[in-house]
């Protein structure tokens, strides 16, 4: 039987925490029996997803509020690995954040964050959920 | 954030000295930067080979140095990549901007 893992873990909404996250990401690809394919690189895009989206909580949807927390499930599956992360904020339109402009004249600072989530996962949808909005992010595994 | 700036007759080098260049310390290389440009220092060049991560606030930063050295007529430069690091600069097509070196040796030697 392959292995299913359900983690929930809960910060409070500042950056410090981001390395914590970034390595549950890390450890956890190093255990998923479902995958087959390049592990250290999947360890590192877990890193970033997690590092992404809980800084997108943080930054954007809390409003750098350090009184706000950020809560994130992780559930692993026989097919998929599915992240969600909890904000506490106003929330902001997915749809709206454009792909970053490449040419080198039109280089903007941010605007990448969302680009590397939807690079790396194959759906991403942000909705409302209890009290705040949600990041939900699904992988295919196997 | 642990950074070490050294100045030669050719290049400014930051050495960043963290595992991680994310959303929580970036602002502290910005901040380093932006001190170095505005204390007249033209070209500077980031050694990046003890970082193996970076997420889009440290790309960020750097995009913003980037920036500010063009409107000064100065560069800014990157060596030392490592492989997860480099898989990032390719993702969001910022290899195609910055001049990319392996070593701060050859980097120097390009001046």
């Amino acid at each position: 039987m392959k292995n299913k893992i359900d983690l929930e873990i809960t910060v409070p909404n500042q950056t410090r925490y981001l390395s914590l996250i970034g390595k549950i990401g890390v450890d956890l690809a190093r255990v998923v029996d479902q995958f087959h394919g390049d592990r250290e690189a999947f360890a590192h895009h877990l890193n970033m997803v997690l590092t992404e989206a809980v800084v997108n909580a943080i930054k954007h949807a809390n409003a750098a509020d350090p009184h706000k927390e950020v809560q994130i499930r992780i559930r692993l599956s026989d097919k998929e690995l599915f992240i969600r992360v909890y904000d506490q904020g106003r929330g902001f339109d997915l749809c709206g954040v454009p792909d970053p402009a490449f040419a080198p004249g039109q280089l903007e600072d941010k605007g990448r964050g969302i680009f590397i989530i939807r690079s790396l996962m194959d759906s991403v949808e942000y909705k409302k959920a209890k009290g705040g909005n949600v990041l939900e992010m699904r992988k295919r595994l196997g | 954030m642990n950074l070490k700036t050294e100045a030669n007759d050719k290049l400014t080098v930051i050495f960043v000295r963290e595992e991680r260049l994310d959303a929580h310390n970036s602002e502290e290389l910005k901040a380093e930067m932006n001190r170095l440009f505005e204390g007249g220092t033209r070209d500077i060049l980031i050694d990046l080979k003890e970082v193996r991560f970076i997420d889009s606030s440290g790309l960020g930063v750097l995009v913003s140095g980037f920036k500010n050295a063009s409107t000064r007529q100065g560069s800014l430069k990157l060596c030392g990549l490592q492989t997860q690091v480099r898989s990032m600069f390719e993702l969001t097509r910022l290899h195609r901007v910055f001049d990319i070196f392996q070593t701060v040796d050859e980097a120097l030697e390009s001046v």
